[in-house]
C-alpha cells in the first residue's frame, strides 16, 4: 500500500505535477512570510516606526491641483483621495484624447493622400520612439514659455492664456438649472428609445431614417429650450487680474496640460498603429463585397470595416489604456499633483512610512488597472462575433 | 526618476535581508575604515553648501563636514564619495544604509530625529525660511503676498511652514511643487510663480546664480527656525559621536584661533585645550576610536568653521551671506561647541 502510494507519486505524471506545484507554492509562501518578518524586524531594530495610523494625522501641506477641497489641516488619507482623483482625471482625459487622436492618425496613415499619410507616419515614428518622460518635460517647458501672468494672452475677451494656466469663466448654476440638466438626461434616454424604434422600423420596412440627425437635434435643443423656459438660470464668474493672480473663474494648470499632451500624444502613436493593423486585418473581400452591394463608402467604413476591425483593436487598446494610466505617475517630473506626487511623495517624506505608503499606492494602481481591464474585456466581448459564425 | 529611486529603496529595504544583517553587525566606523572611503549624502547641487565646482570637485560648507569626518576617520579629507540626494529621498537613502552620513542642509526636527530612526548630531548652519520675489512686483513684506503663486520644494519642512504661515495670516496662495533647487529656479525665473521660498541661505545661493541677481530681493521676514545639520542612523552612537565631534572640532578650532595654516605652529601652544585638540596631549582620539591627530587632520585639510564659511558662502563669495546667527557665541552669534576635555 505504502509503496504503491510512493510509486504513484513518482511515476504518475499527474500526481507528480500536483506534488511539485504544491511544493513550489508552499516554498513561495514561506519566502514571502520570511521577507515580511525580516522587514518588520529590521524596521524595529532601526527604530523606524511603522503602521497605518499616520493616515489620520493632518498632512500639513497644500495641494493646488485638486478636485475636492483640501487644506493643510486635512489628513493624509484625504491627501490620498485628492491624489487619486487627480490620477483618475489625467487617466480619463488622457485616454479619451489619445483614442480620438489615435483613431484619426490611424485612418490617415491608410489615406491615399501622400502628404497626409507621411505626416502621420513621421508623427508616429517620432513620438513612439522618444521616451514619454522627455515629451512631458518638453510640452511643460513650452507651456512655461507662454506669456507671463501680467501679459496674459486674451482670447475672445473671456479666456486668458498664461504660463500659470488657461483661465476661463466658471459657471454659476442658479435655481432651476437642475431642470435643464435633467431635461438633458431625459433627452438622451428619449433618443435611445427613438433609435430602437426606428431601427426596428427599418428592419421591418427597409426604409432608412436619419437617426443620427434626429437624435442630435433632440439632445441639443431640448436643454436649450428648457434653459430659456427657466429664464436662463446660469451666470459666469469671470477671472479678473487682481494682485499676483487672476481671481475667480476656473483654471487649467500647465502641469495638467503638460501631462495631458505628453501622455495622449505619446499613447496616440501606439493606438494609431493598433487601429491601422485592425483596419488592414479586415479581409479585402469584405470591402469589395459591400461595394458590390452598392453601399456608400462611408457606410462601408462604419458598418462593415470598423465593427470587424474593433475585434482586433480592442485587446491591444486595453493595454495602451493601462500604459497611459501607469505613465501618469510621471506627473512627479513636472509637479502634477497625482497620487505618486502627493501621497506617494510628500506624505511619504513627512511621515517616513515608505513601505506602507508604497504598498497602498501600488495596490491602488493595481485596482485601477484591473478595473480598466475588466471593462475593456466586457466591451471586447460585446464586439466579438456572436453565435456560431 | 526620484519616484523610481524611492521605490527601489523601499524594495531594498524589503528585500535587503542579507545586507541588513551585515549592516547591523559591523559598526559604521569599521565599515568606513574597511571601505577606505566615506559615503556622504549631499545636495543635488546647492551653491556654497554642496555642489560640484567647474572641475567636478564637491564644495560647500555641508561638503566640508563630510570632508572633516573623512579626515578624522581616514586621515584624508578627499576620501569621500558624494551621493546626491533630493529632499525627498534623503532619509530613505540614509536609513537603508546606502550612505554613512547625511550632510545636506537638512532641518533638525523632533519627528525626523525620533520617528524616522535618525540622529542629528549638531548644527552647522542656523537658518530660517525666507521669501524671494522679483523687485518689479514692488513687494516689501511677506504680509503682502496674498494670492501669490509660490514655488516650493516638496518633502521639506518649508512646505509645512509655508502652509502654516499663510493660514495664520489669513492669506491664500497657489503652491507650485518642484523637486530640486534648479527646477525651482527655472520655474521662478519663467514666472510660473511669484515667490520662491526656502531656507534663506538657499535663496541667497540661488540668487547668486541668476542672470541678474540684483533684480530679486529676499524679504525681511524669516518665518521659521531651520537649524541645519548632519545626521546619521539611529543606534550607532559611536559613529554619531565621531560626526558630532568632527563638526565641533571645526568650531572649537575657530574659537581657539587654529586654522589650516597654523596647525603645526599651534602644537607648541601653551593653551592646554589647543594641545588636547591637536593631539599633542594624547588620549582623546582613542576615546572616539580614532588616532590622536584626528582633529589636527580636520583643521589642516578642511580648516576651521570660519575658513569654511568665508570660503564658500561668506561676504566675499557670490553668495554673500553675513555670519549673523552663525557667528561664534562670543562674537554675537549662537554657534557654540561643548568644551573639548
Amino acid at each position: 500500500m505504502q509503496t504503491n502510494f510512493i510509486r504513484k507519486i513518482i511515476f504518475d505524471e499527474k500526481s507528480r505535477a500536483l506534488l511539485i506545484q504544491t511544493l513550489v507554492i508552499g516554498l513561495f509562501a514561506v519566502f514571502i512570510y520570511l521577507i515580511a518578518q525580516q522587514t518588520a524586524y529590521n524596521l524595529e531594530k532601526r527604530g523606524i516606526s511603522s503602521g497605518f495610523d499616520f493616515l489620520n494625522i493632518s498632512a500639513g501641506y497644500d495641494i493646488s491641483i485638486r478636485l475636492i477641497p483640501f487644506s493643510s489641516e486635512d489628513t493624509h488619507l484625504r491627501a490620498y483621495f485628492v491624489g487619486l482623483l487627480n490620477t483618475l482625471m489625467i487617466a480619463v482625459c488622457g485616454c479619451i484624447l489619445a483614442t480620438i487622436l489615435g483613431f484619426l492618425v490611424g485612418i490617415i496613415r491608410l489615406s491615399s493622400n501622400w502628404l497626409f499619410r507621411n505626416i502621420a507616419y513621421v508623427y508616429v515614428e517620432f513620438t513612439r520612439n522618444v521616451p514619454v518622460l522627455l515629451q512631458i518635460i518638453l510640452y511643460y517647458s513650452i507651456l512655461l514659455n507662454l506669456p507671463k501672468i501680467k501679459q496674459a494672452f486674451v482670447i475672445f475677451d473671456t479666456f486668458y492664456l498664461t504660463n500659470r494656466g488657461l483661465f476661463s469663466p466658471s459657471p454659476i448654476f442658479k435655481e432651476g438649472f437642475s431642470i435643464v440638466f435633467w431635461s438633458f438626461i431625459f433627452a438622451i434616454f428619449f433618443s435611445i428609445l427613438i433609435k430602437r424604434f426606428l431601427k426596428k422600423k427599418q428592419e421591418q420596412t427597409g426604409k432608412q431614417y436619419p437617426i443620427f440627425l434626429i437624435n442630435s437635434a433632440i439632445i441639443i435643443f431640448t436643454p436649450i429650450l428648457f434653459f430659456y423656459v427657466m429664464g436662463m438660470p446660469l451666470e459666469f464668474d469671470s477671472p479678473v487680474l487682481k494682485g499676483f493672480n487672476f481671481k475667480g473663474g476656473m483654471v487649467i494648470r500647465p502641469e495638467f496640460l503638460g501631462m495631458l499632451f505628453g501622455l495622449s500624444i505619446y499613447t496616440a502613436a501606439f493606438i494609431s498603429e493598433t487601429v491601422r493593423s485592425g483596419i488592414i486585418s479586415v479581409s479585402k473581400g469584405q470591402r469589395e463585397a459591400s461595394q458590390a452591394l452598392g453601399l456608400k463608402s462611408s457606410f462601408v467604413m462604419r458598418l462593415i470595416i470598423i465593427p470587424q476591425a474593433l475585434r482586433v483593436i480592442i485587446p491591444p487598446l486595453t493595454s495602451q489604456y493601462l500604459n497611459l494610466t501607469k505613465n501618469s505617475s510621471l506627473g512627479i517630473a513636472i509637479g502634477y499633483a497625482d497620487l505618486v506626487h502627493g501621497f506617494g511623495g510628500i506624505s511619504l517624506n513627512q511621515t517616513g512610512r515608505a513601505i506602507e505608503i508604497m504598498l497602498i499606492v501600488m495596490l491602488t494602481y493595481l485596482s485601477i488597472s484591473l478595473t480598466i481591464s475588466l471593462f475593456m474585456n466586457l466591451y471586447n466581448k460585446s464586439v466579438q462575433f456572436k453565435g456560431n459564425a | 526618476m526620484t519616484k523610481i529611486k524611492s521605490l527601489f529603496i523601499s524594495l531594498v529595504l524589503t528585500l535587503g535581508v542579507s545586507t541588513a544583517i551585515a549592516g547591523s553587525h559591523g559598526s559604521t566606523l569599521d565599515l568606513v575604515k574597511e571601505r577606505g572611503k566615506l559615503m556622504c549624502g549631499s545636495n543635488t547641487g546647492l551653491a556654497g553648501f554642496g555642489a560640484p565646482n567647474d572641475a567636478g570637485v564637491w564644495e560647500g560648507i555641508d561638503v566640508d563636514v563630510c570632508r572633516a569626518v573623512a579626515a578624522a576617520v581616514l586621515g584624508d579629507a578627499s576620501k569621500v564619495e558624494y551621493v546626491p540626494t533630493t529632499s525627498k529621498v534623503r532619509f530613505t537613502v540614509l536609513q537603508s544604509g546606502e550612505i554613512d552620513m547625511l550632510s545636506r542642509n537638512t532641518t533638525w526636527t523632533l519627528s525626523r530625529d525620533v520617528d524616522l530612526g535618525l540622529e542629528f548630531v549638531g548644527v552647522n548652519y542656523y537658518d530660517g525660511q525666507g521669501f524671494m520675489v522679483n523687485k518689479s512686483l514692488g513687494v516689501s513684506s511677506a504680509m503682502d503676498l496674498d494670492g501669490a503663486s509660490v514655488c516650493i520644494q516638496v518633502g521639506t519642512t518649508t512646505e509645512m511652514n509655508l502652509a502654516d504661515f499663510f493660514k495664520a495670516n489669513g492669506m491664500s496662495y497657489e503652491s507650485v511643487p518642484v523637486e530640486t533647487n534648479s527646477e525651482a529656479d527655472a520655474a521662478y525665473l519663467a514666472g510660473r510663480c511669484d515667490i520662491y521660498t526656502t531656507d534663506a541661505s538657499g535663496l541667497y545661493a540661488s540668487r547668486a546664480g541668476y542672470p541678474d541677481p540684483s533684480a530679486h530681493v529676499v524679504l525681511p521676514e524669516i518665518i521659521s527656525k531651520e537649524p541645519l545639520g548632519p545626521a546619521v542612523r539611529h543606534g550607532d552612537s559611536e559613529w554619531a559621536d565621531i560626526v558630532r565631534w568632527s563638526l565641533n572640532a571645526m568650531i572649537i578650532g575657530e574659537e581657539l584661533g587654529i586654522n589650516s595654516g597654523n596647525v603645526e605652529e599651534m602644537k607648541g601652544s601653551k593653551n592646554p585645550e589647543v594641545l588636547r585638540l591637536l593631539g599633542v596631549d594624547a588620549g582623546y582620539g582613542a576615546m572616539l576610536g580614532l588616532s590622536d591627530d584626528w582633529a589636527a587632520n580636520i583643521l589642516t585639510q578642511v580648516g576651521n568653521y570660519s575658513e569654511s564659511f568665508e570660503k564658500h558662502i561668506g561676504p566675499n563669495t557670490p553668495i554673500n551671506i553675513q555670519r549673523g546667527l552663525n557667528a561664534l557665541y562670543k562674537d554675537g552669534g549662537i554657534l557654540y561647541a561643548p568644551p573639548f576635555r
